[in-house]
């Protein structure tokens, strides 16, 4: 028991472990509907058949400009009625069974992984005959899921090489490899990726646009009652030599 | 009207006089030296945080679940479905950061101008009770969401004390409730941060409030307002409170909201320091993160905690050195032995400590938060490695310095060559 605080920090750990493979920077836009809405089309279609957003209600979706009518008829595989969360319809113990873990919730995936590791995460699948998916991901070794949006971008292949730069210190390479082609070009994919990356960040805090548009009024306020509080405190204080 | 309102007020006075008579005491009629600067905003700002954190808290528990199965959903069912319940989970996470900001500030502004020392030792031993109550109250608030940082941490402090010689497993027993943190551990935590802690924390801002206005306010000078007083037995140096020290701790609220409201609307996480990215993952008995740390506020001790190496292979002396480090705080009225109090008139002894203590302090709490690996390690291997990481020597060698502040400081301040202390405070 008392070796227990150290030895948390010592886990070699699976499900954070760096791997040293750079994230690339997610060019998400939490203001572009569009993206977002092509982003919760992919979730539905895609993503809801294992993974649910349990903390998210359909008809919030009203707010990146779906109506109520849009949603019921194009998103909602997994619910009735429109006041319902975005729950996955697989069951979390025979998905333990199948996957050897439940595939996790996602309403909050983007402020747990952040989004930058979420866009790396879904570009960075291949191949890999070891692993019982057929699948691996450089980013996250040996993770249980396949790659799900394998039709989109094709199965690709990677190739880490160690080499040694000029100056002699090693790092290591990675080449992809396109082994068959997908329904969309890679500009397309990525494209594709970004607007998930988008959506799953503002399921993540649906509030966050409001929250900054808030933010502003606020301190525009605060800012005029700086003045009449500094002013108050000068007028009280000149007096006092 | 007004005329019917001071009736009323008569009315009200002559039934209740204790209300005039407090007012004059402690605001209208309490003469504070008229030389405060900066620093000496942050009490009242910590007193504003108290109000901010109970309020938001009221709010809060009227949506939140203190069970296991439900905890970590009604945070986020507050998040999203309660009507400004974003705005008011923010205001309280943010309020427990800016809590600990404030506080240090606070205690370094006494440290700045000796404020611990006589005749205010009382003033500073209920400041240093508030402190220790205040850590106890964010540690059991930082449980109740339930992420994977608040089970791990609290696993990890509960643990703490299970490396107690004899009674500690059975003392980390009682205070969980259960053989690991659960769902009794979160119950008993509700009811001490909601109610038990803000008592305790209550009573003692009024009496650390109550010895202050005995005594009388300390300043930058470090001298004392009352020994020259007007006609009339005012403090010459002295303003009343009311209105001078209100309106300024008015002007300086609205700038502490300003930061407050930027860091709340703008960046609520600031960078994982006040959200730890990982508590927005469920908690799970069943998977222990990688690398734990502690909110900001507790990373220096925590770094103290881990740069004791191990006793026959026991903890305890790393939780002792901890427990040390915050107590000694309790001891600096009588360890400064310095015949002037403001650093303005102390020498060159007194002034490096405290520079060195402060940027020590800062060193622990940076490496409090990353893992001992952060620095590299040592090239090299000797038989008195007994780790190679960097920053676990490092953390050694600043524990040690933070102790040497506190430990030499009556060798240091009774020989530090002090400036002579002027009668009244100067402008």
């Amino acid at each position: 028991m008392k070796r227990l605080f150290f030895l948390a920090l010592l886990l070699p750990l699976s499900v954070l472990a760096e791997t040293g493979y750079r994230l690339d920077h997610s060019p998400n836009d939490p203001r572009d509907i569009v993206s977002l809405q092509e982003g919760a089309r992919t979730f539905v279609n895609y993503c809801q058949g294992c993974h649910g957003a349990q903390y998210m209600r359909f008809n919030r979706l009203t707010e990146i400009g779906l109506t109520e009518a849009q949603i019921r008829d194009n998103l909602m595989f997994t619910a009735d009625k429109v006041g319902e969360t975005m729950k996955t319809s697989m069951p979390a113990k025979e998905a333990k069974t199948w996957f050897g873990v439940a595939p996790p919730d996602l309403s909050l995936v983007a402020r747990s992984r952040g989004a930058d590791w979420l866009y790396t995460y879904l570009r960075s699948f291949y191949r890999d005959p070891k692993t019982p998916s057929g699948w691996n991901n450089i980013v996250y070794p040996n993770v249980a899921m396949p790659h799900v949006l394998w039709t989109l971008q094709g199965e690709r292949g990677l190739v880490v090489e160690a080499v040694k730069d000029l100056a002699g210190h090693e790092r290591l390479e990675y080449r992809w490899t396109q082994l068959s082609p997908g329904a969309l070009s890679q500009v397309e994919y990525d494209a594709a990726a970004r607007d998930l990356v988008n959506f799953l960040v503002y399921v993540g805090e649906p509030a966050a646009t409001k929250r900054k548009a808030i933010g502003i009024v606020v301190l525009f306020v605060l800012g005029i009652l700086f003045i009449f509080a500094y002013l108050l405190k000068k007028e009280f204080w000149k007096d006092v030599k | 009207m007004s005329a019917r309102l001071a009736a009323l007020w008569n009315w009200f006075d002559s039934r209740m006089p204790t209300v005039a008579q407090q007012w004059r005491i402690h605001a209208s009629e309490y003469y504070a030296p008229k030389n405060f600067n900066f620093w000496y905003f942050f009490g009242s700002l910590a007193l504003l945080v108290l109000v901010i954190q109970i309020v938001s808290g009221i709010f809060l528990t009227m949506n939140y679940k203190p069970d296991a199965s439900l905890a970590f959903g009604s945070v986020e069912y507050i998040m999203r479905d309660v009507s400004g319940g974003w705005v008011l989970r923010y205001i309280h996470s943010t309020g427990a950061s800016a809590f600990f900001v404030v506080v240090y500030l606070h205690m370094f502004r006494g440290m700045l101008y000796g404020s611990h020392k006589q005749p205010r030792e009382l003033v500073w031993i209920f400041g240093v009770l508030i402190y220790l109550t205040l850590m106890g109250e964010a540690f059991f608030g930082y449980l109740l969401p339930w992420g994977q940082m608040s089970y791990w941490g609290a696993q990890v402090i509960v643990n703490l004390f299970g490396t107690v010689p004899f009674i500690g497993p059975d003392l980390a027993l009682w205070i969980r409730g259960d053989y690991v943190v659960g769902d009794a551990t979160l119950n008993r935590f509700f009811a001490l941060h909601v109610i038990a802690f803000p008592l305790v924390l209550l009573g003692l801002v009024v009496a650390h409030l109550l010895a202050l206005h005995d005594v009388g306010s300390n300043n930058p000078d470090g001298v004392e307002i009352k020994k020259y007083k007007d006609a009339n037995g005012r403090p010459l140096d002295g303003v009343p409170f009311h209105p001078y020290y209100t309106v300024k701790d008015l002007m300086g609220s609205v700038v502490f909201l300003a930061v407050f409201c930027f860091i709340m609307f703008f960046v609520p996480e600031v960078g994982g320091y006040f959200l730890e990215y990982n508590n927005f993952i469920p908690a799970d008995p069943l998977q222990t993160p990688p690398h734990i740390a502690p909110v900001w506020y507790f990373t220096p001790y925590y770094s103290v905690l881990r740069a004791v190496p191990p006793l026959f292979h026991s903890q305890f002396p790393g939780v002792l050195a901890m427990g040390i480090a915050v107590l000694i705080l309790f001891f600096l009225p009588w360890l400064d032995r310095s015949p002037v109090k403001s650093i303005r008139y102390r020498g060159t002894l007194y002034k490096s400590a405290l520079a060195i203590f402060v940027v020590v302090f800062v060193i622990l709490g940076y490496l409090g938060t990353e893992p001992t690996t952060v620095w590299g390690q040592f090239g090299f291997d000797a038989f008195f490695l007994d780790t190679k990481d960097v920053a676990t020597w490092v953390a050694r060698v600043c524990t040690i310095a933070y102790f040497l502040f506190f430990f030499l400081m009556p060798w240091y301040t009774a020989r530090d060559r002090v400036k002579p202390v002027p009668d009244r405070v100067t402008a």
